[in-house]
């Protein structure tokens, strides 16, 4: 009992900061709220994020449900890092915009232990339940500022999506029940794998799996479940935005990377050539769609859509599981999730930063962006090279570890069709990048003050996606040690 | 001298990131100070790069060759990736040119940038410092970081201090350089898989895919396209030409000068000694190309009426020469041909590196007039000038050196290096050497029809130009002296850099198991 409360620590840390952000914030003045909370939740996440460090070297199963590996650690880790980019960043856009910030910390930390359950989560139940938290903290964040029409839409669309999505995936999940008789990810394996399921069953593997996927799928927007992603990105307040497009979106990985690899090998040939499919076509058609947005937030969000298509390949080439190595694609997934995560969350602080000081996000309020302030014009420069996979760039090492496996696979056609991808991203980033330092800008508004949080938020940013780079030795060693954890070496 | 030897390439190859740093770190107002700072800091690699220079020319009359200055630190065990520099005859003269066109840039820039100062500067020592970079990487992950490391830099040189046409023509060469960098990667990818190390030399030792033609093919194209998009060779030349025009002046002599021998370096450094067997099996291709390109930019030359335009396309012209003497090598490699003097495949190769460095300055110098001409006129329509060799004899005399060297005239150094190609190449491949010398006559027409006789000959419009066009000044003459002075040196006396050329050539050529 005392070890499984140990176990527990990380979450149960948030879980206790997240009642105290609500209790300070009901029980002290407004004012000293506003100044209190975002200190009291950063530091409830570091303490998380040290907590789960003891599950380092752990290995074994809490309460059978929950698998506290290094795997899920990593998880842990870049959560408790984004969620705190995303409080700083969106501490003063939410203070221009509701009353009720301690609400949305108090939602943001909540989501994130649903984050933390999931990424570790080693039963379908529990799985279920963790991804079913996040969704429903999800949708009451993404419509958070009750006021704003767009925020509302979004947030109702996301719900249809998503209950409609869970749905699906809990049949997938009760067939598999049905099959095999328990809802622990090594049991189904096993008995997967012993031959309990009789032969006239077979043909439920391809249910199982499409169904399956359909709610990850809708997690980590993949085309075509992704319809939801470029609305409720771009109507939700721009932190959440920040926290779907990595956090969550991370979170769904994470899940379907357990969820094949642990439960479900001995059917990978059918889950393989669906992602194969899957990965190809979110790639290619979030791309493309990317290319004619006017507007920056929604021309985000398309690209993270493509992104989850990169980091399907990863998953796709899985190669040499037997040893703890690189490139064997896993720890391509875990680099991917990295690289894209930091990137993508500066990305989106520099468009809060920029719908603050212009009231909108539109590539023609980018225009002239060096001019009213290098510092944002210089950090999204830095973040769109490294979504474009330019080095000495964290997402030069993140294509670096997927594109990888890809062709020790031999997966040339794959490799082709991401080459191509990588080229017209890159043709739309810069298109953010000459409206930012080609075209100039009014002289009306010429130079903008940035919160300090902000600030703060952006140089760490910064700083991780040169340091991904940098140090890709020890974070090489650390995905590997992650991915291979999970497989049980 | 243990510290020049172990320190002189990494500080070659960081001094510049460090100038732009502290670039970055000076007001932006202060612009008089950032120009002089970056003009003056760039002096220490050239002096660096020269000494570099003699000091290998002594260790190599000594009997020593091959790689030196070997640096080797490492960066990521888990891929056997490391730091891993070092140069030989090769790579030296090509770090010198580097160096030379930068600082004279930089000169001539300071002088003429007159907006966004400091932006300029600090993006053109970022660049300085990716070209160094791919000159000594000896590791396939550290040449690509700096491969891809130039391309931002000059991304915003054309498309901030460029002519009218100048965003389409940034964003056409990014994203032309990025498929062949990305196809690049990938290939290299492969060659990992295959050989289990990042490390050029151990590749080089390895031969990944020598027995496997057909996978072997793959690779080799996969690194191909990175490179001939690079050079640029027909028919990936497309992006070349409005790069070139719209870029600064100092963009366009940095483009042409030293963009273009990246990719042709990397023929030399990665494509032949690590895939010998599809290199040779791919040699006729590699000829083919070099000829189409030599035969097809002259002819369109003739066509042009803007002179960086013309110029642009010349330098496709001349980069098929390098790929003309490089394939010819290959073609020898592959033992197909019988009956030919040995030394024809080095002597082509000699050809190819030496018209790698007078491409570098000639056009170099080219682009400097062209830009000199441009600040007076403010056009670069060939068809609006005429006279000029009365009004502006200066001008008209380096013109004509350059000119000249650029058509292969004996005595200035372009003659050398259309010498050595053909003398190779001939002996290899007499068809295609014999399409190709077409080239040189069509050459010869294009810089004295269009050019001279359009600009500098003729009748002077008095009313159109009046004083508006006047003699080069202090600072133009002090940026093209050093050029020319190296065509005519070279023109006359060759020897030293043939020495460097052909040392490198012959090392390759016997590390892929060519024997003399």
């Amino acid at each position: 009992m005392a070890q499984m409360i140990i176990r527990l620590t990380p979450e149960l840390v948030l879980m206790v900061t997240a009642f105290v952000v609500i209790g300070v914030d009901l029980y002290t003045r407004r004012r000293i709220a506003r100044r209190l909370l975002p200190g009291i939740s950063i530091v409830g996440l570091i303490l998380a994020a040290v907590a789960a460090m003891a599950q380092w070297t752990v290995r074994e199963p809490v309460a059978g449900t929950l698998a506290a590996d290094a795997f899920a650690f990593y998880f842990k880790v870049v959560a408790a890092g984004l969620v705190i980019v995303v409080i700083l960043a969106g501490t003063a856009y939410m203070q221009q915009r509701t009353r009720f910030l301690g609400e949305f910390y108090a939602l943001l930390l909540a989501a994130t232990v649903a984050v933390y359950i999931a990424v570790s989560a080693n039963d379908l139940i529990t799985l279920y339940l963790a991804l079913e938290t996040l969704s429903i903290l999800s949708y009451v964040l993404t419509g958070f500022l009750r006021g704003d029409r767009r925020a509302n839409e979004a947030a109702v669309k996301y719900f249809l999506y998503g209950a409609a999505a869970s749905a699906v995936m809990l049949y997938g999940f009760s067939l598999l029940y049905g099959l095999t008789g328990t809802t622990q990810l090594e049991e189904i394996a096993q008995r997967l794998l012993a031959g309990e399921v009789t032969s006239e069953l077979n043909w439920l593997a391809w249910p199982v799996v499409v169904l399956s996927l359909v709610g990850l799928g809708f997690k980590a927007s993949l085309v075509p479940f992704h319809q939801w992603a470029p609305d409720a990105y771009e109507g939700a307040p721009t932190p959440v935005t920040m926290f779907l497009s990595t956090v969550s979106k991370a979170t769904g990985f994470a899940v379907m990377a357990r969820l094949l690899v642990i439960a479900l090998p001995t059917l990978s040939q059918y889950w393989l050539a669906l992602l194969y499919a899957l990965s190809i076509l979110t790639m290619t058609l979030a791309n493309v769609i990317a290319l004619r947005q006017e507007n920056v937030k929604r021309m985000l969000a398309y690209s993270s859509v493509a992104h989850a298509g990169f980091i399907l390949l990863g998953l796709v080439a899985i190669t040499g599981l037997g040893s703890a190595q690189p490139f064997t694609g896993l720890d391509g997934v875990l680099m991917y999730v990295l690289g894209y995560t930091i990137t993508n969350v500066g990305a989106f602080a520099v468009v809060a930063a920029v719908e603050d000081a212009r009231g909108s996000t539109t590539l023609d309020d980018f225009a002239g962006l060096i001019h009213h302030s290098p510092f944002l014009a210089a950090a999204m420069l830095i973040f769109l090279l490294s979504l474009a996979g330019i080095p000495p760039l964290a997402g030069f090492v993140a294509k670096l570890f997927v594109f990888a496996p890809v062709i020790r696979s031999q997966y040339y056609v794959l490799a082709v069709v991401a080459l191509v991808n990588a080229v017209i991203a890159a043709g739309y980033y810069l298109r953010v990048v000459k409206q930012m330092f080609f075209v100039p800008g009014d002289a009306a508004t010429s130079t903008w003050r940035l919160a300090r949080g902000m600030e703060v938020a952006l140089w760490a940013c910064l700083i991780g996606v040169f340091a991904v780079f940098f140090f890709m030795n020890g974070f090489t060693t650390w995905t590997v040690d992650a991915a291979s954890a999970m497989l049980g070496l | 001298m243990a510290w020049f030897e172990q320190w002189v390439l990494t500080v070659i190859l960081f001094w510049p990131l460090l100038a732009a740093l502290v670039i970055l770190w000076l007001p932006k107002t202060a612009e008089d100070r950032i120009r002089r700072f970056a003009v003056w800091s760039s002096v220490v690699p050239l002096v660096l790069s020269v000494l570099l220079g003699w000091d290998y020319y002594t260790r190599f009359l000594n009997g020593q060759g091959g790689i030196q200055y070997e640096v080797k630190v490492t960066w990521i065990p888990q891929l056997n990736a490391a730091y891993h520099l070092g140069v030989d005859g090769l790579s030296i003269p090509l770090i010198f040119l580097t160096s030379l066109l930068t600082t004279l840039s930089l000169y001539y820039s300071a002088r003429v940038i007159r907006y966004r100062v400091k932006e300029y500067f600090f993006l053109f020592l970022i660049l300085q410092t990716g070209m160094y970079g791919v000159f000594m990487a000896l590791d396939l992950v550290l040449f690509y970081v700096f491969w891809e490391v130039g391309l931002v830099p000059m991304y915003f040189l054309i498309g901030i201090w460029g002519h009218d046409n100048r965003e389409y023509a940034a964003i056409k060469f990014f994203l032309y350089t990025l498929v062949g960098s990305v196809a690049m990667l990938l290939a290299f990818l492969a060659l990992y898989f295959a050989a289990g190390t990042f490390d050029i030399l151990e590749l080089m030792e390895k031969r990944p895919y020598e027995d496997n033609i057909w996978a072997a093919s793959l690779v080799f194209f996969g690194i191909f396209l990175g490179l001939a998009i690079k050079v640029p060779s027909w028919p990936f030349h497309t992006w070349l030409p409005d790069a070139h025009t719209e870029a600064p002046t100092a963009g366009s002599v940095i483009l042409a000068g030293i963009l273009l021998k990246l990719g042709a370096y990397g023929f030399l450094r990665i494509l032949l000694p690590i895939l010998p067997t599809a290199f040779a099996y791919w040699g006729y291709l590699i000829v083919a190309l070099g000829v189409i390109s030599i035969v097809y930019g002259a002819f369109v030359c003739m066509a042009q009426t803007n002179v960086k335009r013309l110029i642009a396309y010349s330098s496709v012209s001349h980069m098929g020469y390098v790929l003309l003497g490089v394939g010819a090598a290959g073609v020898a490699l592959s033992g197909q041909v019988s009956f030919f003097d040995r030394n024809s495949a080095a002597l082509a190769m000699d050809g190819a590196m030496l018209q790698m460095f007078n491409h570098g300055i000639i056009t170099g110098a080219l682009f400097f007039l062209a830009g000199i001409l441009y600040e007076r006129a403010h056009t670069f329509d060939l068809r609006q000038f005429g006279g000029l060799s009365s009004k502006t004899p200066y001008f008209y005399g380096l013109f004509m050196v350059a000119g000249f060297a650029a058509l292969g005239l004996p005595g200035l150094a372009g003659f050398w290096s259309e010498f050595f190609v053909f003398r190779g190449a001939f002996d290899i491949v007499r068809v295609w050497a014999a399409v190709g010398v077409i080239g040189i006559v069509v050459t010869a027409a294009y810089i004295l029809w269009r050019v001279v006789m359009n600009v500098f000959l003729g009748e002077y419009d008095e009313a159109r130009w009046g004083d508006k066009i006047w003699d080069l000044t202090g600072f133009e003459k002090a940026t093209l002296w050093p050029l020319v002075a190296l065509m005519v040196f070279i023109g006359v006396y060759p020897t030293p850099l043939v020495n460097f050329f052909n040392r490198a050539a012959v090392e390759i050529l016997n590390q892929v198991g060519y024997m003399f």
